[in-house]
């Protein structure tokens, strides 16, 4: 063989390697997620990118991600998966972590390292809230108000919500416990530390329920994030709790005469989680979709066209102006540390445990 | 001919007997018959009878327990949950080796959130012990109880365990008690507390309902349907459309269309508000509410009453009214005693129609029902997509099942089902 020939052998293996290697992937993909301006931040920051790196690569979109858990379970059941990823809140990714419906992750091996070299597992931090989880957004439930019909001195404290006579009129909160017994509670005079401790008890579920009682006539109870938005646009509810995401998008884009109120909002995560009991090829290929999509750049990206903070360390200081509104995205975003002064961080564990039990009693609380 | 032919079986052309002959022809049909419906059949029990069964079986399955912790579920059978103690040493023993075996198998936590749902807490002891027993030897190393209490004190309440004695047949009624408002206490079955009572007022509600919109189906049904039946068919078709119109928007459409015109910012408050006839702080509360559920779900469901009853009328003769009056019957006496007996039939197929399908709603309810409107199926479609509690889903839709059955047999009864046409 001459040298020539050889380098030339070379030069072909060296190209038809990832060849070989891009052959042992699947070319199409299913994500999941929630539809929207969310899905559409995921489109342009994640997919569109990641197609022009993959031409062969086919993605389809299934806006699935409200009934996420119960469909995974009916697909194993099955015994036939359709989806290749899967966008879930973080209490849903732990549930299917439990129900052994999703993939564990090893955040260090199948997530990429920040560019300075930091492990994932440490950049994401306190964040990789359960073994199947990796986060993409920080995003927040909290109060939005109309400007127009609070006086002179705008809702400042979460106890305002509670507070009828210094701002009469309907709210709108979640009909759901999670943060709406928190937040009785904590205006109820319980420090912000012990309102888990509390609530463990009868008590002190008791306790946060006769708080909720004395608004409780004055509640339009949402169950879809785009109906506070709407119920203050028509001016039915004075203030409500939804996504910042979604008030953002009322202020910033519609112009409403909606204000924020970011005291003792309820941090929450979203994630993917890839489902458990994928062949070969398509778990090779969400794994490396999974780990282009949770870099650094691709979640500072994001923040671009929704107001949701990137889950990693390493992506905050890249968040940059709006895509189309020029706008700096920073002050919009729920970690920015003037909006983060005092929030509340929901526990999971926590809720994982005690949310069908706290559900039949705020259920039967409602019905009364 | 001999003796013997004339007193033996009468046979066919082909000298078989007549009798079985006809019996085979007969069971032949029989068989051609099936075939031809046999597509439909097969159809129907595989996509709809065998989903539904199954489903159904959820209710009372619960294998999970004793499939997940054999040898617990043994060592657990000579404890006495009454004595108010933690289990032995051998409990825990068995506890080790069984979640070594699931945690392996990563199902340790599924078997914790079924018993979570029992008893608040379980789903993160499992999880925590799941973590550390994969390095455990479970022959060498001991005493279990205290590594389990190491590893969570919760392991040392004797409820956990109570929980998972009263849980391990693999047929449980629990689900049904639960539905029911009632759960497994030390005793037997017993009431839940006060607080957590739920389901009996959700039957009752949508029960309640469903009535009231059937009933304000037929009373705003009846003349429509009456009118489209006496107009010439050309104005009848055209009024036809007005009345299938919304039946082909969407349902969704039609709700929210209910909500802008409902709310206290809405169109009726709004034009009330101008009139004068309501103040502008007094504005009235009709969404969110019983009576929002109620006039939209009638909205929405009227169709269904307006069209059988349509096609009931069109066959009564209208000679009849005529001779009735004819005879010196008033107007009403015609009506009452000559016209409405006739089109009773059409009433009761649209009751049963509008009634079976709002016993089932849920959208409707959710969208505008607030607290006080919300249906029992809002609650299945809660434990179905959101709690994942199925087995409870499942109990519940087999008692709204039962009761829709028992609701339709008693109509049976009283109306008679012949008396139903749909035309």
């Amino acid at each position: 063989m001459t040298l020539r020939k050889f380098t030339a052998a070379l030069a072909t293996s060296a190209l038809v390697a990832p060849a070989a290697f891009a052959a042992d992937m699947a070319d199409e993909l299913t994500l999941v997620s929630w539809g929207g301006a969310y899905q559409a931040s995921q489109q342009k920051a994640y997919v569109e990118p990641y197609l022009a790196a993959n031409p062969d690569v086919k993605i389809i979109w299934d806006e699935s991600s409200a009934e996420a858990v119960a469909k995974l379970r009916a697909m194993n059941e099955a015994g036939n998966i359709t989806w290749d990823l899967v966008d879930v809140v973080a209490s849903d990714s732990m549930r299917l972590c439990d129900e052994g419906l999703a993939m564990e992750l090893n955040a260090d091996e199948d997530l990429a390292a920040a560019p300075d070299g930091t492990p994932a597992s440490e950049d994401f931090g306190d964040l990789l809230v359960s073994d199947c989880f990796a986060p993409q957004i920080v995003y927040s439930t909290t109060f939005g108000y109309r400007t127009d019909m609070v006086g002179d001195t705008p809702p400042s404290s979460i106890c305002d919500v509670f507070d009828l006579e210094a701002y009469p009129g309907k709210r709108s909160l979640q009909k759901r416990p999670i943060d709406n017994m928190e937040w009785a509670l904590y205006c109820d005079g319980v420090a912000k530390e012990d309102i888990y401790d509390v609530l463990g008890t009868a008590e002190g579920v008791d306790r946060a329920l006769a708080k909720l009682d004395t608004i409780k006539d004055q509640v339009v109870w949402w169950t879809a994030g785009a109906e506070t938005p709407q119920l203050l646009a028509d001016g039915e509810v004075v203030m409500g709790s939804t996504f910042n995401g979604r008030l953002f998008s009322a202020i910033a884009e519609q112009g409403q005469p909606i204000g924020m109120l970011w005291d003792m909002q309820s941090f929450d995560l979203d994630g993917w989680i890839v489902p458990e009991g994928l062949p070969e090829d398509r778990k090779a290929r969400v794994m490396d979709f999974l780990k282009f999509a949770t870099d650094t750049q691709r979640l500072a990206d994001q923040a671009k066209y929704i107001s949701y903070g990137p889950a990693r360390k390493s992506s905050a200081p890249l968040v940059g102006m709006h895509a189309e509104l020029g706008i700096d995205m920073a002050p919009h975003m729920p970690t920015d540390p003037a909006n983060a002064g005092n929030v509340h961080i929901y526990d999971y564990e926590w809720w994982a445990d005690n949310r069908d039990d706290l559900d039949a009693k705020f259920q039967a609380w409602l019905a009364k | 001919m001999s003796d013997t032919a004339k007193s033996g079986p009468v046979l066919a052309a082909d000298g078989t007997p007549l009798k079985r002959s006809l019996a085979r022809a007969l069971r032949m049909q029989k068989m051609r018959a099936l075939m031809l419906i046999a597509p439909l059949l097969i159809f129907v029990l595989v996509t709809f009878i065998l989903p539904i069964a199954d489903m159904l079986f959820r209710s009372v399955e619960n294998q999970i327990v004793s499939d997940t912790l054999p040898r617990t579920v043994v060592a657990l059978e000579d404890w006495d949950a009454t004595s108010g103690e933690t289990p032995g040493e051998a409990v825990f023993k068995a506890m080790a080796a069984d979640l070594q075996e699931a945690a392996a198998a990563k199902i340790h936590t599924r078997v914790g959130s079924r018993l979570n749902y029992e008893t608040p807490g379980i789903s993160s002891l499992f999880r925590k012990a799941g973590r550390k027993v994969k390095k455990w030897d479970v022959e060498g190393d001991g005493p279990f109880k205290e590594m389990f209490l190491e590893v969570d004190d919760g392991w040392g309440d004797p409820d956990v365990w109570r929980t998972i004695q009263t849980y391990s047949p693999r047929l449980t009624n629990g689900y049904f008690l639960n539905a029911a408002d009632m759960q497994k206490g030390p005793d037997g079955p017993e009431m839940r507390p006060e607080n957590e009572r739920i389901y009996w007022v959700l039957f009752q509600r949508t029960l309640f309902m469903s009535l009231v919109i059937t009933a304000s189906c037929i009373l705003l049904g009846y003349p429509v349907a009456w009118i489209l039946a006496n107009l010439p068919s050309r104005t009848a078709n055209l009024l036809m459309i007005l009345v299938l119109l919304p039946f082909w928007t969407s349902l969704l459409v039609r709700t929210s269309a209910w909500k802008v015109m409902l709310q206290q910012q809405g169109v009726i408050n709004d034009t009330l508000v101008w009139l004068g006839l309501v103040a502008d702080d007094a504005r009235l509360v009709m969404i969110n509410n019983q009576f929002g559920t109620i006039v939209a779900m009638t909205h929405i469901l009227l169709p269904f009453m307006i069209l059988p009853m349509y096609s009931v009328m069109q066959t009564i003769n209208p000679s009849y009214l005529r001779a009735a009056k004819s005879l010196g019957a008033t107007n009403w006496t015609a009506f009452w005693r000559v016209y409405f007996p006739q089109s009773v039939p059409g009433i009761g197929a649209g009751s049963i129609l509008v009634f079976i399908l709002a016993i089932g709603y849920y959208i409707t309810p959710e969208l505008v029902g607030g607290t006080k409107g919300v249906f029992i199926s809002n609650r299945i479609a809660f434990h179905i997509s959101s709690s994942l509690n199925w087995g409870l889903a499942a109990a519940l839709g087999t008692i709204l099942l039962v009761v829709v059955l028992i609701l339709y047999w008693a109509y049976d009864k009283i109306v008679g089902i012949d008396n139903v046409k749909l035309g």
